[in-house]
């Protein structure tokens, strides 16, 4: 033992971890090229099908807005839709966008990109039924498409598919469509179930040694309760859907009272509407956040990289995340304050609605607090996320308007909810979308994206989504009703408003018209971007310290990483590099320091 | 950017500004006029960013989109406001006793609009304080539990500050004075019915089973009450001013919601069951009654009118209107 040094010694300690509690896993390995790339269990891979889908699909539902902008600028002139038409148009692109975009494409896409390799395990845990849950994905996604084609088209009954309407022939797509929308859902959420379980296990059982919850990186906290949230979520969702299905199909009446239809009284009786709806926002409200925790997530790494600093608040920002997470959970009703339940619950939702502002709030202070006394980086990634912070904000002001109950009376189910939730839960979690792509493509393709291309797309898309929506807020003040094929003669609206349609529709197109750019870019830079290296941001997290990049099968060659450190040791005082990787031993940050 | 397209885009710039005024000075108000304006200002806005980079570049420091970044910031902060304060889109004045509603809403905006501004403003700050330059390294500062906690009691304070009021006229808005006059009001695809109690104040009970071509509304014929009953399928709903009104609220197929910009007030209207409203009419005019609820194809052309009258022309209308007895009678063979 004599030439053991005093140093060496510390050296052992500093860099000791726990012992490991989960044994290294054998991975199944492809032999084919149908089961490396088809049929794959690599998360990996899984994410990127799950990625391309949603993003396929998502165009269909930009394409979408494309047409109902078109009516609404230009309704006397351009329109090349009917109200029907319009209708099943809303429908589609609302549900594409919540549903089959962004779920799917932060939990399924991000989520299994992110969660194995950030918290160093070599996969998830269940590869088979992770493999499983993205072919189920595809055939919903595919339901979905079918429905536009069927006799009597998509349906139209509003991404909220409130009954009777959306069973009843007076709205368009109510016979095949609506079924098909409904089975698609059932769908889809047996394909979540798999991937969300999965989820959920890798990060409570497969994180690496040293990683505890409270050093993982924010991304994986908001990923992993978003995917608790619609664990939970999504069952109400189900249950409407397939009782929805039970009164269409077999002509029980649970959402169905007595009803007058066209002149006809139908055989129902007893049921009731606002069962449904209630079904409905137990889960629509949690969707809200299983869309907004892993951008909130997400949006938190990109600043603390891009600006080398830790994020603010780290404990902070993990308590916030689980308590919205709660509280997501006791809030539904504000979206049926004027929906004829009982008029005392206003009281309890608007209170619980104005409570979960505050950990928000906090979040948001913890963002720009990061950015204060940091060492900003003016990174494609960093734009999208300052970008992100302007639309949340706006989104979460106006959402003190809908949630504080005698307010959201006159403008409920008016334009300023569309520009609302547009703002807060499409325009802002879409730039975090984008940062978060500009950010890892590297890491999934070994190249950057390029950076021109990437401004331009910034630009355009923040500056022109926020001058879309910003005024749309002024309509539905004035009174004009969403879900409105046109304004047509409204004697509050002046005529001006038409003109503001118009700017609004042509700005669409731009901002439309920058997302080509972007897709032109995902092409483009595969084979002609910058090769990346390893880490090209300098970044702590595990995913970018990975053997191989990509990282191969397993992700890790033969030794699972070790974790020291939290995620956010940027601009550490005494240490070499702005930078310590979470795994890098403490006696190395030592014998680099001297 | 490379000296030639600099001038190329610069030139552009230029170019849209000046159109951006001619358009201002051709129309004089309204929105192309501001349209005009919002072009102009962000032609300069750009033309004043490239010669910063020009700048930048003469002078040897790295391009960095920092400047761009935080006149953004301020711009959309001041953008906002000013949109907010000079648009010409605005609710129509109220004709009802909500104004407490306006007043919450104004209220919101105030609370909202200051902590939106100092957001973007501090975000506008660091960038320009706090961008990367040669050398420059972050502070270490995981957290401070004294500044989470100010910002947190700061932010209930805010809260509080706009959910109090909100809770004590939500609780008005529910609780319907006892005199208030009861008016039915029917929804179906797509147009909307009324039904005044008639002479003894009271309606008579109804039920969609009842619903028939003879029987629009589904009345009880034996309920004593509704022989009186005015009831006013296709045309105007009339009030009379300063009268509470309490709407009960009524849809013999989907859900509709009936909504009257000038009143501020709406609520749902659901099959199977009997929602209501009440509001007390402030002012006379005739008010559009738009659907607020989507119920099928033609949602958008679901439209009522209700004509607000003094209480000499309200009786007058009032007199004119058939009763549910005669209504019947009229009808039988
Ligand atoms: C530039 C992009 C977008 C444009 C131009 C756009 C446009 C529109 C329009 C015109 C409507 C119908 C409004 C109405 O008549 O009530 C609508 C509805 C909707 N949009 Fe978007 N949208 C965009 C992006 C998004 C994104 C990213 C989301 C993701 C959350 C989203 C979610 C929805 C939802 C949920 C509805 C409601 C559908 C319904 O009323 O049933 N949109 N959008
Ligand atoms: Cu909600
Ligand atoms: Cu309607």
């Amino acid at each position: 033992m004599a030439d053991v040094t005093e140093d060496a010694i510390d050296d052992v300690i500093d860099d000791a971890v726990p012992p490991a509690e989960v044994p290294d896993v054998e991975l199944p390995h492809a032999h084919s090229w149908i089961t490396k790339y088809v049929f794959c269990q690599d998360a990996k891979v899984i994410a990127v099908q799950y990625s391309m889908t949603a993003m396929a699909i998502g165009l269909v539902a930009l394409v979408l807005s494309w047409l109902m902008r078109l009516q609404l600028g230009f309704p006397d002139s351009l329109s090349v839709i009917n109200a029907e038409q319009y209708y099943q148009y809303i429908t589609m692109h609302g549900m594409i966008m919540v549903i089959y975009l962004l779920t799917a494409l932060f939990l399924g896409g991000f989520g299994n990109y992110l969660i194995p390799l950030m918290v160093g395990a070599r996969d998830m845990v269940f590869p088979w039924v992770n493999m499983l849950s993205y072919w189920v994905y595809l055939l919903a996604v595919l339901i979905l498409v079918a429905s536009f084609f069927v006799p009597g088209g998509a349906t139209g009954a509003g991404w909220t598919l409130y009954p009777p309407q959306a069973i009843l022939s007076g709205t368009p797509g109510s016979g095949w469509g609506i079924i098909l929308m409904l089975v698609s859902l059932i769908v889809f959420i047996i394909g979540f179930t798999m991937g969300g379980l999965n989820y959920v296990v890798t990060v409570l059982q497969a994180r690496a040694r040293g990683m505890t919850l409270m050093r993982m990186p924010l991304t994986i906290w908001g990923i992993f309760t978003a995917s608790v949230l619609a664990l939970l979520a999504f069952p109400a969702l189900f249950v409407g859907a397939v009782m929805m299905l039970f009164d269409h199909l077999l002509g029980t009446s649970f959402f169905m009272p007595a009803i007058v239809n066209m002149g006809q009284q139908l055989s129902h009786d007893g049921g009731s509407p606002i069962l449904f709806q209630h079904l409905f926002w137990f889960f629509g409200h949690p969707e809200v956040y299983i869309v907004a925790l892993p951008a909130f997530g997400i949006v938190s790494d990109l600043i603390a990289t891009h600006a080398r600093r830790n994020i603010f608040g780290y404990r902070m920002m993990v308590w916030a995340i689980v308590i919205i997470g709660g509280l997501s959970f006791i809030v539904w009703a504000h979206h049926m304050y004027v929906s004829g339940m009982d008029p005392a619950f206003g009281f309890f939702f608007a209170v619980t609605t104005l409570i979960i502002a505050v950990p928000t709030a906090l979040k948001v202070y913890n963002w720009v607090l990061t950015l204060w006394r940091g060492d900003i980086h003016f990174t494609v990634p960093m734009l999208f996320a300052l970008g992100f912070i302007v639309t949340f904000v706006n989104g979460g002001m106006t959402g003190l308007f809908l949630g504080n109950a005698v307010v959201d009376v006159p403008l409920s189910d008016t334009m300023f909810v569309v520009a609302h939730f547009h703002m807060v839960m499409g325009v802002a979690p879409i730039l975090v979308i984008f940062g978060a792509i500009y950010h890892w493509y590297p890491k999934i393709t070994g190249r950057m994206l390029n950076n021109a291309l990437g401004k331009f797309h910034f630009w355009v898309t923040f500056v022109g989504s926020y001058a879309i929506f910003l005024p749309l807020h002024y309509l539905g003040l004035m009174g004009v009703p969403r879900r409105y094929f046109e304004i047509g003669d409204m004697s509050v609206v002046p005529p001006s408003a038409a003109t503001l349609n118009e700017v609004v529709s042509i700005i669409a197109f731009v901002v439309g018209f920058a997302q080509m750019v972007f897709l032109f870019n995902l092409v483009w830079s595969l084979r002609k971007g910058e090769p990346a290296g390893s880490n090209p941001w300098r970044a702590t997290t595990l995913e970018w310290q990975t053997p191989q990049t990509p990282p191969g099968h397993g992700n890790w060659g033969k030794e699972l990483p070790v974790v020291h450190r939290w995620a956010y040791d940027y601009s550490v005082p005494g240490a070499a590099e702005d930078y310590l990787p979470q795994n890098l031993p403490p006696s190395r940050v030592r014998a680099a320091a001297e | 950017m490379s000296g030639a397209s600099r001038w190329v885009f610069g030139g552009g710039l230029a170019l849209s500004g000046l159109a951006g005024l001619y358009l201002a000075s051709r129309s004089g108000e309204g929105t192309l006029y501001w349209t005009g304006l919002v072009l102009f200002g962000a032609s300069v806005f750009l033309i004043f960013n490239l010669i910063g980079g020009a700048f930048d570049k003469a002078e040897g420091r790295p391009p960095e989109s920092y400047r761009l970044v935080g006149y953004a910031l301020v711009a959309v902060a001041v953008g906002t406001v000013v949109f907010h304060v000079l648009s010409p889109w605005w609710w129509a004045p109220i004709a009802s006793n909500w104004h407490y509603i306006d007043i919450t809403i104004d209220l919101t905006f105030w609370i909202t609009g200051v902590a939106f501004v100092i957001i973007l403003g501090f975000m506008a700050y660091c960038v320009f304080r706090f961008r990367h330059r040669e050398g420059r390294r972050a502070e270490y500062e995981p957290e401070s539990t004294k500044l989470e906690g100010i910002l947190t009691v700061v932010t209930a304070l805010a809260v509080a500050a706009m959910l109090a009021p909100g809770l004590f006229f939500w609780n008005q808005f529910i609780d319907v004075p006892e005199d208030a006059v009861e008016v039915e009001v029917v929804g179906q695809q797509w147009s909307w019915s009324y039904r005044l109690p008639g002479a003894d104040g009271r309606l008579g009970t109804a039920d969609t089973r009842r619903i028939s071509p003879d029987n629009p509304l589904g009345l009880n014929p034996d309920d004593p009450d509704g022989q009186d009953d005015i009831i006013i399928n296709g045309g105007p709903l009339h009030l009379q001013v300063d009268t509470p009104v309490k709407m009960l609220l009524r849809s013999v197929d989907v859900l509709h919601n009936f909504y009257v910009p000038e009143f501020r007030a709406k609520m749902d209207m659901v099959p199977g069951m009997v929602t209501q409203l009440w509001f007390t009419p402030t002012r006379t005019g005739t008010f559009q009654a738009l659907c607020a609820e989507l119920c099928g194809t033609y949602h958008a052309y679901m439209r009522g009118e209700v004509v607000v009258q003094e209480e000499g022309d309200y009786q007058a209308w009032l007199d004119d209107q058939r009763t549910f007895a005669r209504l019947a009678a009229a009808e039988a063979p």
